[in-house]
This record gives C-alpha cells, structure tokens and sequence, in this order.
C-alpha cells in the first residue's frame, strides 16, 4: 500500500460536495462502511462530515477526496490487499 | 468527542480555499485579537493559503506556527496535538468538511466563520455543534470583521 497521490486510481465524481459522494456510495455499491472523520487510508486521513462512507467493489476501494480548493473527489482505487483487509474488520 | 483540553489556551485557525479575498486579512485580524487575549495561535491551510498569511505579515507580528493542513489532520487524529478552540474559515462544502472532521476528531470548542456568496447555503448545512459566524462579505472584511468583534468577548470567556 502506498501514499494515494503515487498510486493508480480512477476519479468518478470531481468537483462533488460531500453529499452527492455520500449518496453516490450508497446508490452503487452495496458493500459499504461507514468510517470516523480522520480514518486512515492510503497514508490519507479521510476528511468529510458523518456518516462519511467509504465501499468496496471487487477488488477496488472507493472512498471520498477532500481538497480545499477543489471540493471532494470520488475515487476509486484498485488495491486487492486494502480491500481484503476492510472486509475483514469492518471499519468504524 | 474527548474530553476538553486542560493548560494555557490556545487556538486554531483553520484556512479554507483563499479564493475569497477576506479570508486572509481577517484571519491576521483574528490571530492580532487572539494574542492580545493571551491565546496562542496556530494557523494550517494549504498552500496557498499558508503562503498568502505569511506574505501578509512577513515579520510576524500576528501570526505564530503555521503548519500544512494535512499534518495538522494527521495530528489530530493522532491525538499528538489538541487545542481549545477552533476556528475554520468556511465558504464552501469542502471548508466544512474539514471543519466536521475537526470537530469529530478534536476537543477543541467550534467556531465556524462562514463567508462568501454562498453563506446562508454552507451555513444551513452545519450538522454538528458549533458557534457559527455567518456574513455575507467576499471582498470587504468590515461585515465579517464588526461580527468577530461583537461575538469574540463571549467566545473567549464562555466556549
């Protein structure tokens, strides 16, 4: 697992505000957790207001990107590992 | 939330995107009160934001510690550093996104400064507990600045 901005991700929503990725999650992926502000993932604590979900697709974590400037991205990251790992503990 | 912190006070300034031009002048202007009340500050934001404060007051003479918005999280999160009070700037969703999240993950009493064209919008999304201070200024501080002045004593005293 490494830093996310050195890794190989997809965006899907840009420019989003934390409901629309939060309501997004939910309306495509139905394996989803709901994770504390401040969680870490990819060496990234995630930002967003709660419930802030993040889901899993196959082989792919989906989790929101907050930037000052740029809103909160959607984006999906193939990590095999980091997906196993979520769905054995379950985040809170 | 943990528990509220304990020793001489300080306080955090939490910059937004420093696209509206308010943002920098009244957060100097805020970081000049706060010393005057014995308060220390610590001001984080990203890059830009960071740099535009720093310019603003090449010798110091307002600001102390200025640090990246992502260590500041990290440390929060952490629990290797707290605060007594927060103070974010917000004028849009993702300044209050950062701003809940400090809220979750801090102690520290929530004051939300919230500005911009869009004020009543951001300002009707706060979800969580918090002191807010909300204006309708982008390009003239004075609205934002005569708010601050009247909220401020309580804020100091009683949060």
């Amino acid at each position: 697992m490494g830093c996310l901005e050195s890794m190989k991700h997809e965006i899907i929503l840009r420019d989003a505000s934390f409901k629309e990725c939060r309501e997004y999650i939910l309306s495509h992926f139905p394996e989803h957790f709901v994770v504390l502000p401040g969680y870490k993932i990819f060496e990234k604590h995630l930002i967003g207001v709660p419930p802030l979900y993040i889901a899993i697709d196959g082989d792919d974590v989906i989790i929101p990107y907050t930037k000052p400037c740029y809103g909160t991205f959607l984006i999906r990251v193939p990590d095999p590992e980091m997906a196993s790992e979520l769905r054995q503990k379950k985040p809170k | 939330m943990p528990d509220t912190k304990t020793g001489p006070r300080d306080a955090l300034l939490l910059l937004g995107c420093p696209q509206v031009p308010i943002q920098t002048s009244v957060a100097l202007y805020l970081a000049s009160k706060l010393r005057k009340q014995g308060i220390t500050t610590v001001i984080t934001g990203n890059r830009a934001a960071r740099t535009n404060i720093e310019v603003a007051d090449p010798d110091r003479h307002y600001i102390g510690e200025v640090i990246d918005i992502d260590r500041c999280i990290a440390q929060l999160a952490e629990k290797k550093r707290d605060f007594h009070f927060c103070f974010s700037f917000i004028h849009n969703d993702a300044g209050l996104s950062y701003a809940a999240t400090v809220n979750a993950i801090s102690p520290a009493a929530q004051i939300l400064i919230i500005f911009g064209e869009h004020y009543q919008e951001v300002a009707g999304s706060v979800e969580f507990p918090a002191e807010i201070i909300a204006v309708n200024a982008v390009h003239n501080p004075m609205p934002l600045k005569a708010k601050i002045d009247e909220v401020f004593p309580w804020v100091v005293s009683n949060l």
